[in-house]
């Protein structure tokens, strides 16, 4: 260490010496410096972003594997939990309140199983995103990076869970007699859309739950509403069926109910397009797209304001 | 190198009448009662039902490139917040910090998790402070021989809930400091662990200092503070009380503390 500051000033003002006189945002204009913790622009964070792939996808996995490293059988309940759930609803909905209405047997099994999977991707990333930022306050203000990817990381996470809930998934749709075609080619897209559209969603929840972590509390009812009315357990056109049309179309052309619909569409053999609202597949890219773009935009625009809580 | 000689010091950071407010929710004053958080949320306007936490209140310095400087203090002084700030990490209520590049907080605590094995949070403690996989796996071995885990047989491979508390405080010391930083902060009690560990933290934080252009050292201890520090800032409720060179600030504040 160099002794050569020994003969700072001993006052509380600033020791600035050579540059006396300067005002400090003269001062550091002077030298270079830049404001600590500013937002940088939205194509440097979209860069900043890029760079730091390799964590989000590191934090989204070590997130998946510290879930269940706690129990005796481990990873294995990845693959038993959807199953469980699944169990529980074809239990309520299925046998006691038939619910099935309309559909035969072999249909409406994997068309619960894929509404509550495809749901629940969703459901989950939205609270994972609510308390994305809230909830790790820690890391907030202990490191650098760009605090979407939080969001995006946990976004993540759940479609990792969702590709393990997609090994019972195709077991059921293959035991009820479905077998895998062309058609099955249709489980990717739909998946990358409804994971920016996921994404989106959760960017937007997370900068909701930073400012307000009282959503963690209340979004657990707007999801439940949310499933209820999505038909996850029931086909809208058949239920809804001499209720006025609207509000079947309403509740179709919801995104939820969309990737779903598309879900079952391509793994159901008599699931057809009549079940499925026109121009669908222009629905479900619409959607991802405006929660994409409009999540991270909207996530971008508090980005120093994260650490405060 | 040879512009620090001259009397033209170059500025890393720059604190211009600093102030940071903490928000803390549900620890208002008054009635507690559900009908009053009610009616607070009703009544709209001034925050209602947030209590307001001035932490660091105008302060204001110009650090240079080649000091160690030493932030003491006591207790809930704004020292950690302070570090904070210059950082980037907590956003200032009013006034600004300025700084050369991006400086770092030593420590990688939060990124890990217990029910990882030691492996796997050393390179997501890695990724966690912006290194790259290369970077990662250059530098692994190196982490784990610092850290002496695996000097008692191969507990790199086990999960991290099962260290012992010293072992564990090893482990993510030995992950943040396997970083090379340009404006480095350090705060207190970083060299944990047993005799032999201290002593060789104590020399990695002596390397990343030399490394560093400026270092921040939050510490209790004055003995440290006077080893390592050429220039103490001394905060005291948020203010800046005194700004000087070691000796002079640590006399001052051993006659303020009582010592």
């Amino acid at each position: 260490m160099s002794e050569t500051t020994h003969d700072a000033t001993v006052a509380v003002t600033p020791p600035a010496a050579p540059d006396e006189g300067l005002t400090a945002r003269e001062l550091a204009a002077k030298h270079g410096l830049t404001v600590s913790g500013a937002r940088p622009s939205l194509v440097e964070y979209v860069r900043q972003l890029w760079d730091r792939r390799h964590f989000i996808l590191a934090f989204s996995r070590a997130k998946l594997t510290a879930q269940y490293s706690q129990a005796k059988l481990g990873q294995l309940w990845q693959v038993a939990t959807p199953l469980l759930n699944a169990a529980v609803y074809f239990f309520i909905f299925g046998l006691l309140l038939e619910a099935d209405r309309g559909l035969p047997r072999e249909v409406y099994i994997p068309f619960l199983v894929t509404g509550v999977f495809v749901f629940t991707f969703t459901q989950s990333s939205v609270m994972a995103g609510v308390r994305a930022i809230s909830g790790n306050l820690g890391l907030v203000r202990a490191l650098h990076f760009p605090r979407a990817s939080l969001p995006i990381s946990f976004a993540l996470q759940q479609l990792q869970q969702l590709l393990f809930s997609m090994i019972v998934l195709f077991a059921v749709t293959i035991g009820f007699g479905h077998y895998p075609d062309l058609s099955w080619l249709l489980i990717v897209p739909v998946l990358v859309l409804q994971f920016c559209f996921n994404t989106g969603l959760a960017l937007i929840m997370a900068r909701a739950g930073a400012k307000t972590p009282d959503l963690a509390q209340l979004m657990p009812f707007v999801m439940r509403t949310w499933m209820y009315a999505s038909g996850v357990m029931f086909s809208i056109p058949i239920f809804l069926a001499d209720k006025p049309a609207w509000i079947a179309n309403l509740l179709q052309w919801n995104p939820a109910a969309i990737y779903m619909d598309l879900m079952r569409f391509a793994l159901i053999d008599d699931y057809g397009a009549k079940f499925l609202p026109d121009h669908v597949w222009a629905a479900a890219g619409a959607w991802a797209v405006l929660f994409a773009v409009g999540g991270f935009v909207y996530f971008w625009k508090a980005e120093e304001r994260y650490g405060r809580g | 190198m040879a512009e620090q000689q001259q009397d033209a010091r170059v500025p890393t950071v720059v604190a211009d009448d600093l102030h940071i407010v903490y928000r803390v929710n549900g620890a208002k004053t008054g009635k507690g009662s559900a009908t009053a958080a009610l009616s607070r949320i009703l009544k709209r306007g001034e925050e209602r039902g947030v209590r307001k936490v001035h932490a660091v209140r105008g302060v204001s310095f110009v650090a240079y490139r080649g000091e160690a400087i030493g932030l003491i203090g006591s207790n809930g002084s704004g020292k950690s917040t302070l570090l904070r700030a210059i950082a980037g990490l907590l956003p200032a209520e009013q006034g600004k910090v300025y700084t050369d590049g991006q400086p770092s907080l030593l420590g990688v605590n939060a990124a890990l998790m217990n029910d990882l094995t030691g492996e796997r949070n050393v390179i997501l403690g890695g990724l966690a402070m912006g290194m790259s996989r290369e970077e990662i796996k250059e530098r692994y071995q190196d982490i784990v021989d610092f850290s002496g885990i695996n000097e008692k047989g191969d507990f790199i491979t086990l999960p991290m809930r099962t260290y012992s508390s010293g072992m564990a405080a090893r482990l993510r010391f030995s992950i943040a400091a396997a970083k090379d930083h340009d404006v480095l902060m350090i705060d207190e009690a970083l060299a944990t662990g047993d005799r032999k560990f201290q002593k060789r933290s104590e020399d990695r934080i002596r390397e990343l200092r030399k490394e560093a252009g400026t270092v921040f050292l939050v510490s209790h201890n004055n003995k440290s503070i006077r080893d390592t520090c050429n220039r103490v800032l001394w905060l005291e409720r948020g203010e800046l009380r005194m700004d000087g060179p070691t000796d002079e600030v640590l006399k001052e504040y051993e006659k303020f503390t009582g010592k």
